[in-house]
């Protein structure tokens, strides 16, 4: 599946997650949740939990707290 | 393997927490202006101007000089700015509350004057920051707290099409409407970003961004709801697209 | 330099703001002080600077506050309905502590009120107008050479200080031809108009901000606190007036402005017929030389403000007197200045009461 699409994986600053939930809907992999854990401002950041990031952003350009780094993984 | 970062926050926005509520798009107007300003390399010769509003404290987060204007009168701070020093890039951010009502001359003739400056303006169709009136821009049977059952033409109007308005004018180089309320949009969104301060960059007179925005605190939504209900109800009422382009 | 020419006082205020480096003008249309944006619409691009016509006194005040953002010298110019309008402006400015010089060139109120000249916005101009703990530098000529003087002084004054300046006259001032010769203002350090200007971060290194809100009541209370010692500092070192045949006067009258002018031949007047009056004018209202008023001689038997109002400056005069000797008042308002005769008749009165 998908072998034509980027691998990737994102990296929530959970400091900064307000649990909004915009990146989870956003997401076409279905790949990010709202964790059960909770941050230090009260927030249960989102988080990856599991394999199938595509690399494709829309989280993070949905993030409207720029708490999502995204990475694309290269096979070398 | 190769781990590449591919999504990062931009130079230009501080790296601290806003304080906006949870799924607020303010923050999503803010970064695409940020990433549009490092993509130009302007951050040192960018002024921004803060309006009064929930995005008072953009100077807080966006890493350029900035003033704080008073309500509504952003685009005459702009003006003067610009008009002294025009080796500058100069942007106003202003709400509906801030822009389309008590603000709505200085925006008007600024453009009309072909002030060259670029206005990013944020419609949510209510005031969010003192607590959920009713703005100009709010939707017929929309509620708000000072018209609870829904704002009614008759009592309180239609709601206002700033960017139609002002793109009837001569002088606007380039007038658009986007949204931020998904991610397509949102690419979209960028792009108008830029071109309104390409435009302002190429001399080619004022350029303004009506970004349809959310405000789940005052819609009384959850964000995911809100921005489906911005889809649903706002685009229809207020269609996308460009209204002016630079010749 | 040194030359003496005939102009008229709106003309001479416009260029004595040019000659002191002012490049940019941001106003709107009111009379009776259109001369001076019609004449910074001509010379201003002459001199390589920008005159705008902004859409209402709202937008020129703001407008100001961008242009005192770059750190130039910028101004505006208005009569009284318009100087209502500029007063939420004007207090982001103070706040914001911004240098601008603004002309008011009184006319008769309330409301529309009249065309004709006044001195009834002296509680506008001393006591905020808009809101919050701020003052004005306000210089009040009375002669256009005075007017001319103080304009030459007002740029630095807003620059030393960071604060607006206004320099107060009225339509008498505005309307009236006199010979005026432009000299550079007194040489002062000014601080560099870099240091918190936009526009210069690359060099400073460091960003600006021009602001004037502080949501957290320390922070607020604190830039209060400097403010006043600011305003404090002013009353210090820019306090000005001018004592007119005071040490052994029985009656002082206490004038600013048009009304001064009119006062001193009053005093003249009374002198010669053997009646000791004296003058004591402020020429700077605020700060207001309370001091020239507490030190009035013993001899002193009463205070009488005169004013093209129905009564404001009276009340700093009372505070500078402090109940030693009666303070009466008499006025013309309306439109209406005060003659020489008046003047000298309500002097007289005081004797015979
Ligand atoms: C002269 C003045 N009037 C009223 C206010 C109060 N006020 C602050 S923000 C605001 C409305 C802001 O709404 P909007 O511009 O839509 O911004 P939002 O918070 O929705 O982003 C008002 C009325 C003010 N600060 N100044
Ligand atoms: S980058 Fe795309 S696929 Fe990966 S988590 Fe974000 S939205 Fe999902
Ligand atoms: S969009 Fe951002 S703030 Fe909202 S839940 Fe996802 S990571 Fe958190
Ligand atoms: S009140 Fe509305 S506009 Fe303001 S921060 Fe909250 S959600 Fe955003
Ligand atoms: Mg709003």
């Amino acid at each position: 599946m998908y072998l034509w699409m980027a691998k990737g994986r994102v990296k929530v600053f959970e400091g900064r997650c307000k649990s909004c939930g915009l990146c989870v809907a956003a997401c076409p992999m279905k790949v990010l949740r709202i964790s059960e854990r909770i941050n230090d401002k009260g927030y249960r950041p989102a988080e990856q939990f599991k394999e199938g990031c595509i690399a494709c952003k829309m989280c993070a350009v949905t993030c409207p707290d720029v708490a999502i780094e995204v990475f694309r993984i290269d096979e070398v | 393997m190769k781990e590449v970062r591919i999504f990062e926050r931009p130079r230009s926005m501080a790296d601290v927490t806003t304080h906006y509520c949870p799924g607020c798009t303010h923050g999503i107007a803010h970064r695409l202006v940020a990433e549009v300003i490092d993509e130009l390399g302007i951050q040192e010769t960018t002024v921004g101007v803060a309006p009064v509003g929930c995005a008072v404290f953009i100077y807080n987060y966006i890493d350029t000089d900035m003033y704080e204007a008073a309500h509504g009168r952003g685009p005459a701070v702009a003006t003067a700015c610009k008009r002294i020093r025009p080796d500058l890039t100069v942007f106003t951010y202003q709400g509906d509350g801030d822009l389309a009502s008590i603000g709505l001359a200085e925006v008007a003739h600024a453009a009309n004057r072909g002030e060259n400056i670029t206005v990013i303006f944020i419609n949510n169709a209510i005031y969010g920051m003192t607590g959920g009136q009713m703005a100009p821009t709010t939707l017929l049977g929309q509620k708000a707290t000072t018209c609870p059952l829904g704002r009614e033409a008759k009592v309180n109007g239609y709601p206002m099409r700033v960017a139609e308005m002002l793109a009837t004018l001569a002088a606007p180089g380039y007038i658009a409407r986007v949204s931020v309320a998904k991610p397509k949009f949102i690419l979209e969104a960028k792009k108008a970003v830029r071109k309104a301060f390409e435009t302002q960059i190429a001399g080619k007179g004022f350029s303004l961004v009506e970004i349809l925005s959310t405000c789940p605190t005052n819609w009384g939504m959850l964000p995911v709801e809100a921005t489906d209900w911005l889809v649903e109800k706002m685009i229809p009422f207020y269609p996308l697209g460009e209204f002016k382009v630079p010749e | 330099m040194g030359e003496k020419v005939l102009m008229k006082g709106n003309e001479a205020l416009a260029e004595a703001a040019i000659q002191a480096g002012c490049r940019y003008f941001f106003g709107y249309p009111i009379t009776p002080q259109n001369e001076i944006p019609e004449y910074m619409s001509r010379r201003l691009p002459e001199v390589g600077g920008v005159y705008l016509q902004a859409e209402s006194e709202v937008a020129s005040i703001n407008m100001v506050f961008g242009g005192a953002g770059t750190g130039e010298r910028v101004m505006t110019s208005s009569s009284s309905p318009g100087i209502s309008l500029m007063s939420e402006g004007i207090s982001y400015i103070a706040g914001a502590e911004l240098p601008c010089v603004i002309m008011n060139i009184v006319r008769g109120g309330p409301g529309l009120g009249g065309i004709l000249p006044a001195q009834s916005d002296y509680f506008q101009a001393t006591r905020g107008g808009g809101h919050g703990d701020y003052r004005l530098l306000v210089l009040a000529p009375s002669t256009l050479q005075e007017a001319v003087d103080l304009t030459m002084e007002a740029f630095d004054l807003a620059e030393i200080y960071r604060n607006p300046v206004m320099i107060l006259g009225d339509g008498f001032m505005g309307q009236m031809m006199e010979a005026v010769e432009f000299k550079p203002a007194p040489e002062r350090k000014l601080p560099d108009k870099r240091d918190r200007a936009v526009g210069y971060r690359a060099r400073r290194g460091k960003r600006a901000l021009v602001k004037s809100l502080y949501l957290d009541p320390a922070a607020l209370e604190a830039h209060n606190m400097k403010l006043k010692a600011k305003y404090d500092l002013m009353a210090d070192r820019e306090t000005r007036h001018e004592s007119y045949l005071v040490d052994d006067a029985e009656y002082v009258v206490a004038a600013y402005g048009t009304t001064a002018r009119i006062a001193r031949s009053a005093v003249r007047l009374l002198r010669d017929e053997g009646i000791a009056a004296g003058m004591v004018r402020p020429i700077t209202v605020f700060p207001f030389p309370y001091a020239p008023f507490q030190n009035l001689g013993s001899q002193v038997k009463e205070v009488l403000a005169v004013e093209m109002s129905c009564g404001q400056m009276i009340d700093d005069v009372r505070i500078g007197v402090a109940g030693k000797v009666p303070v009466s008042f008499f006025g013309r308002v309306g439109g209406v200045a005060p003659t020489v005769d008046e003047i000298a008749e309500a002097v007289r009165r005081l004797r015979k009461s």
